[in-house]
């Protein structure tokens, strides 16, 4: 965290075009949408871009680039549950997983004869 | 009996406990959107189909760059308080609270078509995870308006009995109101767009 002046005076400039390239980059998701990519195509683009965007407001805006170890452990924690947590809708699927497609929708349809 | 800690840095952390205390509590707002966004893959990829075009792309465009731009006023705040300018960031942080505030009388209007459309929560899983999501990051709007309010307000004159305190408070009002403006970079996208 920068706490002399200069250094901050030099930070208002930086945080200026950080801001623009925000507004740039929002546009040119928008512009991309307009496009009518293939549906995995698209969440990809808009993903990296918001990614991008997200990544510049923390580390500049919110300083994580030069920030104390304590706040990185407790980030890299988080991230790591970040992970897991963005992982459980894989596990729903896990279980068909090797199941021809749709047999495992007939099996849940109907009921086992007995 | 002072609270230790609120301008001086620890020995062991090298942070002061505010700004500890605030990185926690994002870390914990990570995994509430986190549990959200989860709920919104498993509803989209299980759903046979999904809804495109419901919502006003230019409208929610239009609030991206107002939470973008209270962002760059926040951190703006802050410097101007660095910089022993306490005029201008009085401007700057009067700012930030009135593009919040603009930001929701734009989510009202949005809401409203909406509902006067008989759109509401319960007409689709689309519109109930929409709803569930942008209404959530609404209330963490309103919740940085109030500490906003606050600080501009009776708040203000702690910056003559100790401006070191105060200037943290800010900091930590930003970083909060950062993370706000990061949760609808990701949100807008997601929903207004895929």
């Amino acid at each position: 965290m920068h706490s002399d002046p200069e250094a901050i005076k030099k930070s208002v400039r930086l945080y200026f075009m950080i801001g623009a390239a925000l507004f740039l980059f929002t546009g040119i998701t928008v512009a991309v949408n307009q496009v009518h990519l293939a549906i995995p195509l698209a969440i990809t683009v808009a993903l990296i871009i918001a990614s991008i965007k997200g990544s510049m407001v923390a580390s500049v805006f919110m300083h994580l680039s030069h920030e104390k170890r304590w706040i990185y452990g407790a980030l890299i924690l988080t991230v790591l549950f970040f992970i897991v947590l963005m992982s459980v809708p894989m596990f729903t699927v896990s279980d068909s997983i090797g199941t021809p497609i749709g047999a495992a929708n007939a099996s849940h349809a109907q009921p086992p004869e007995r | 009996m002072n609270i230790p800690y609120t301008v001086e840095e620890r020995p062991d952390s090298g942070l002061a406990n505010g700004k500890l205390g605030i990185w926690l509590f994002l870390a914990s707002e990570v995994m509430l959107f986190g549990a959200l966004f989860s709920t919104y893959i498993i509803l989209r990829t299980g759903a046979p189909e999904w809804p495109h075009g419901e919502l006003n792309i230019w409208l929610g465009m239009i609030n991206t760059f107002i939470l973008i731009a209270s962002s760059v006023t926040m951190v703006m705040a802050w410097a101007e308080l660095k910089l022993h300018n306490w005029a201008r960031h009085r401007l700057f942080l009067v700012l930030t609270f009135v593009l919040a505030g603009v930001f929701l009388v734009n989510k009202y209007f949005e809401y409203s078509s909406h509902f006067a459309k008989g759109e509401g929560p319960w007409h689709s899983t689309f519109l109930a995870i929409y709803f569930t999501l942008t209404g959530l990051h609404g209330l963490h709007i309103l919740g940085g308006m109030i500490v906003m309010a606050y600080l501009i307000g009776p708040g203000a004159s702690l910056f003559k009995r100790n401006p070191e305190q105060f200037t943290n408070r800010i900091e930590y009002t930003g970083l909060y109101w950062h993370f706000v403006d990061l949760v609808w970079i990701f949100l807008f996208p997601v929903l207004y767009l895929l």
